[in-house]
This record gives C-alpha cells, structure tokens and sequence, in this order.
C-alpha cells in the first residue's frame, strides 16, 4: 500500500527537487528585499513592494504566462540566459523552480520582513559603537535575531512552491519526469478515467509531505527560539 | 580635550550645543528631560549626525561638516553605555562582553578581559544569557563590554535611570572604580544632582537645547543665576574638601574645606583622601550669634555676600565662609526679622547628618586640595 510506484516517486521526487530549488534561489533574494524594505528608505520604494506582493494578488495563471512572455526561448530574458548560459527555463524543471520561486518570493519576504522589523535597531547601534562595520553589524546581530523569521519565511514558501499548480503548468506545461509535480500529476490523474485511487494516494502524500515539513519547521523554531533568547 | 559645536534640528526642537572641556576625570552633562543630552552624546558616537559643526577629541576631527569629515561609529572608538543596558539577547554575558573586545584596536591601553570581569564582579555571570540578569547586572556587562572594546573615552546615557535606588547604589562604585582605577575619561549624562557630584568634575549644563555654562562643578553649582537649572530643590554648594582626622569615639570624620572643618557621620577613607562635599542650602540654618548649647556640631562664622531675589516665601543667601562660597535656603520672614543684607556677619549652622554619601564624591585622582584654612586638630592623627 505504501510502496510507491515509479509514477508516483517521479513526481515526488521532482517536487521536492523543484520546491527546495525555488526556496534556495528565492530565500537569499527574499532575504535582501526585505531588509531593503525594512531598514533603507529609497525612492521606488512604494513600487518594489507592490512589485514584490503581485504574484500574491494576480491570478497564478497570469505569472505563468507573464513568466512565459519574459524568460520563452524568445522572450527578453529567456533568450539572453539561452545565449550567455545556453540555460533554457522554459518546460524545463528549472522553469518549474522559477515559478515556484516567484509564487512563494512574496510569502518569504512578508515573513523576513517582519522579523527583520522586530529586530531593535537600538542593538544594532549598540553593536556598532563596539567597533562594528554595517555588515558585521547585520550579519552578527540583524541575522542571527531575525533567524526565526527566516525559518518560518523559508518553511511558507516550501509549502508554497510544493502546492504551486497555477504558474507552472501555464509557463513549463505538464511534462511527465520533467515539470509534472506532485499537483499537477494529481490533476492529469482526476482527469483519466479510474485514475481516482491514484489521485488519493498522491493526495495522501502531499499532505504527509506538508504535515513532515511543519513538524519539521516547529522543532527548529523552538531550538532557534531558545538560542536567540526571545 | 573634548571640542563640541553642533547645530542639529530635529522636527521642532534645535539643538545648538557648544562646549569645550578637559576629558580627564568625568564630564558630566546636566539638564532636564528633553534638553537634547541625549543628541549630543549620540553625536559624539556618530549615531546623530549634526546637521553642521565640529567634534574634536584630543585633537582627532571625528565630524567636522565643512571639512566633509564624519567618522563612522565603528570607528570613533567612543564606548557607549545606554540607558537600557542593549545587551545581545543571542550572546552569553562572555559574548556580550568579547563583542567589542575582538574588534577592538590591540596595543595601547587595552584593558584585560580579566580585569575588566574582576573590576565589574563578572565572575559569576559569564555563562548567563541577558535576559537570566537583573537590571544591575546586564548595566555591569553593558559597562564592561563597551570598556573592552578599548574607547578613547566613554559616553554614559543616564545609566542609572531605569534602576531602583538599591541598584543605583550597586552601580556606582563601580563607575568610581573606572574613573579612579582605569583613568577612563568619561561623559555622563544625568539629570540626577547626588550622581553627578558623587561622579563628576565637570559639569556641563543644558537648557532648551543649548550649553548654558560648563565649568568645575563646585563653581557651577554654586552660581546663582544658574539657580534654575540645577535645580532649586537641590541647591547647594559643592565644595572640594580632604579627610582630615576621624573622631572614633564619636563615630565622626572631620573634612577639611576652605571655610573649616566638618564633621560628618563616618567615612571609611583615609586621612588626605579628597572628596567634593555638596552642603544644600536647606541644610543650613543662620544665626547672628553663635549658638550656645546646642546640638549643630557645625558651625562657621561668615557673611552674607549676596542674596537672591525670589520673591516667594524661601530666599537663598549665598555666604562667604572663609574662601568658600556657602549657600542658606531661609524663610523671607526670618529674612526681614533678621535683617540680613550683604556684608552682615552671620553664623551658618549645617547639622552633621545633612551630610550623607549622596552629598559626596571622590574627586579624581589627579585632584589635590589641601584644606589651607584649615587648622588640622590635634587628634587628626588618631584615625589611619
């Protein structure tokens, strides 16, 4: 019953392949954002978080297609990786890991963000009269105290890009061993006739996938937690 | 030598602060709430920075706007003790304590981790976590952590203020410690009176943003016409005085001033130690003859030198009590009934218990003042 068949493990497989890429990429970008957001005041600072929460709002099937119009073999961006990198993201698993990465950047920056806020600017002023530079600064104290948020901002774009459906099947297609992800196997498989006991099994998995990854997240927390000495 | 000349504005509040001192010893700035210390000693870190005006400290230039020089904070070497201690809530007390310590410049005048654990009674807290510490103790390792980041002087932002008066009590013999034992030049901002004449040498005194004087603080204080400012309530003289012989039997210590010598409850120092001694003007009473059995052990013959001009029920009097200035805090009535005026001759009667360890200060260590008015008495040399 619980062996899995290779359909299955494919798909598995490449979903958490395609999920922790999209959380590796987006986590250090979401990272710098949201201290940009919460500590430096710029002009365009209004538009750079609009920018950043748009994929929240719009509907995902508009990402894909916008990501689809940027970063297709002919699109501005698409064809300049093609050249320098010979890096094709369109209907590959890397253009999976993309739009997962660009559904959940919002959820992690609002997360950072908000952890990065909490953090007492007085400690970090404190740290520099000691001989501190500004990135010192930020990397022995910002960081370190805002090491929660990072977690929990990591933890939400995990589950986000796990679940991410929407963006990926308009921009990378459905493409069995290559871009079809755990949703978007259980939706070719509600499509097939008699494919419904499949379709459970792979809902099952997803949700022991989501509930291992909370669990997960909930016991680094608390370790974090008594580190940081919240 | 500190050199300070800053004009700041922040929302409705200017602050054009200018003031120049020696750094030795303690400088302290003095003034209410709101009269921007504060600004001033952020300046000084390079956490504010003026909107024009000069910092200079034993002549290096740390801000200077038409030269275009601001140092970075990380740079300045100026130690900062806030208010709240702003401790790492993510660092042990040894953390904390190593912070500045790795960053800061080796060689000269580096102060040892060890010493700095012993002088600050750290022993015990090394392996605690901030938040494990009361109030006392994280200020200790506040002390302690900015000392070992190796500053060329500093700054204390009302270190006492969010502490209880049994834990001010703890903190500040261990500031004395640093300033007489370290020799580290130090800017303390207070608007506590007893603080600053325990503590400091110099006093700069603040008003609405400005620096209204700066000088010793047994002449500032003594200023009537800085009256307002340092505060009616706690008016007084503050007088540079040396122990001069212990009445063991009684459970007194003499201190010789320019004006004589008097006796207080006793102090546990040393005959020749120098001490500032601030005597209120509410502590002392006038007579115009002098009193005979009586129980004021302190009594000095003097004129009225000048008398301030209130026009409520209290007047003060200053005195000249031999070379020093005393001051009287009397009722208008007694005034009139009296008819004290300047040049009368009047006796000051201060009682011994006015005088309590908040009225007193070590002075710094470089300070010698030998009591020339007065005659030491004969059983000076019982004490130790």
């Amino acid at each position: 019953m619980f062996a899995l068949s290779d359909l299955e493990a494919e798909a598995l497989t490449l979903s958490l392949q395609v999920s922790i890429w999209a959380v590796g990429i987006g986590l250090p970008a979401a990272l710098f954002v949201a201290w940009l957001l919460a500590r430096r005041e710029f002009p365009g600072k209004t538009l750079l978080n609009g920018l950043v929460h748009l994929p929240l709002v719009l509907p995902p099937v508009v990402v894909g297609y916008a990501l689809l119009l940027l970063f297709g073999r002919n699109g501005p961006i698409g064809a300049w990786l093609d050249s320098a990198f010979g890096l094709t993201v369109a209907f590959t698993w890397q253009g999976a890991a993309l739009a997962a990465a660009v559904m959940a950047f919002p959820l992690m920056v609002r997360a950072i963000r908000l952890s990065i806020e909490a953090v007492d600017t007085r400690l970090e002023s404190a740290a520099r009269t000691l001989g501190a530079g500004r990135a010192e600064v930020f990397f022995t104290v910002t960081l370190p105290l805002t090491a929660p948020g990072i977690l929990v901002g990591a933890i939400l774009g995990f589950a986000r890009s796990l679940g991410e459906f929407g963006a990926t099947i308009t921009f990378v297609s459905n493409i069995p061993g290559e871009t079809r992800t755990l949703p978007l196997a259980l939706y070719s498989l509600v499509q097939t006739p008699e494919g419904e006991a499949g379709a459970l099994r792979l809902a099952a998995i997803s949700v022991i996938l989501a509930l291992a990854a909370l669990a997960g997240s909930e016991l680094l927390a608390r370790q974090l937690k008594a580190r940081v000495g919240g | 030598m500190l050199e300070v000349s800053i004009v700041k504005r922040l929302g409705d509040f200017d602050l054009d602060a200018e003031f120049a001192c020696e750094t030795h010893g303690v400088v302290a700035l003095f003034g209410r709430s709101g009269v921007g210390k504060t600004t001033v000693v952020n300046a000084l870190a390079g956490l504010v920075r003026p909107d024009s005006g000069r910092i200079a400290i034993n002549g290096t230039t740390l801000f200077d706007s038409s030269q275009g020089i601001d140092v970075p904070p990380e740079r300045r070497r100026i130690g900062y003790v806030f208010q709240e201690a702003r401790l790492f809530p993510h660092y042990s007390v040894r953390g904390n304590l190593r912070y500045g310590l790795r960053r800061a410049p080796r060689g000269e005048g580096a102060i040892d981790f060890s010493h700095v654990v012993e002088l600050l009674g750290l022993e015990g807290l090394l392996h605690r976590r901030p938040r494990d510490l009361s109030g006392g103790e994280r200020q200790r390792v506040a002390l302690g952590r900015a000392l070992l980041a190796n500053p060329r002087v500093l700054l204390m932002d009302e270190p006492l203020a969010s502490l209880d008066q049994p834990r001010k009590d703890e903190i500040l013999p261990f500031i004395e410690r640093l300033r007489d034992d370290l020799q580290v030049p130090i800017v303390y901002v207070s608007h506590a009176m007893d603080e600053i004449i325990r503590l400091a040498d110099t006093l700069v005194l603040m008003n609405a943003g400005h620096v209204a004087a700066a000088g010793p603080v047994e002449d500032l204080t003594g200023r009537l016409d800085l009256r307002p400012l340092t505060g009616r309530y706690e008016a007084g003289a503050a007088l540079p005085a040396a122990v001069v012989g212990h009445e063991r039997e009684y459970g007194l210590t003499q201190l010789g001033f320019a004006g004589g010598v008097l006796r207080v409850p006793a102090l546990d120092l040393p005959i020749g130690a120098q001490l500032r001694v601030r005597i209120r003007a509410r502590d002392v009473a006038l007579a115009l003859r002098p009193p005979e059995e009586c129980s004021i052990l302190n009594v000095f013959q003097g004129t009225v030198a000048e008398v301030g001009e209130d026009g409520g029920a209290l007047v003060d009097l200053r005195l000249d009590v031999g070379d020093a200035p005393l001051w009287a805090r009397i009722t208008a009535k007694s005034l009139a009934e009296l008819g004290l005026c300047p040049g009368r001759k009047v006796f000051a009667m201060v009682k011994a218990v006015a005088v309590d360890r908040h009225s007193l200060g070590r002075r710094a260590a470089n300070a010698r003042f030998v009591p020339a008015g007065a005659s030491l008495p004969p059983d000076a040399g019982s004490g130790d």
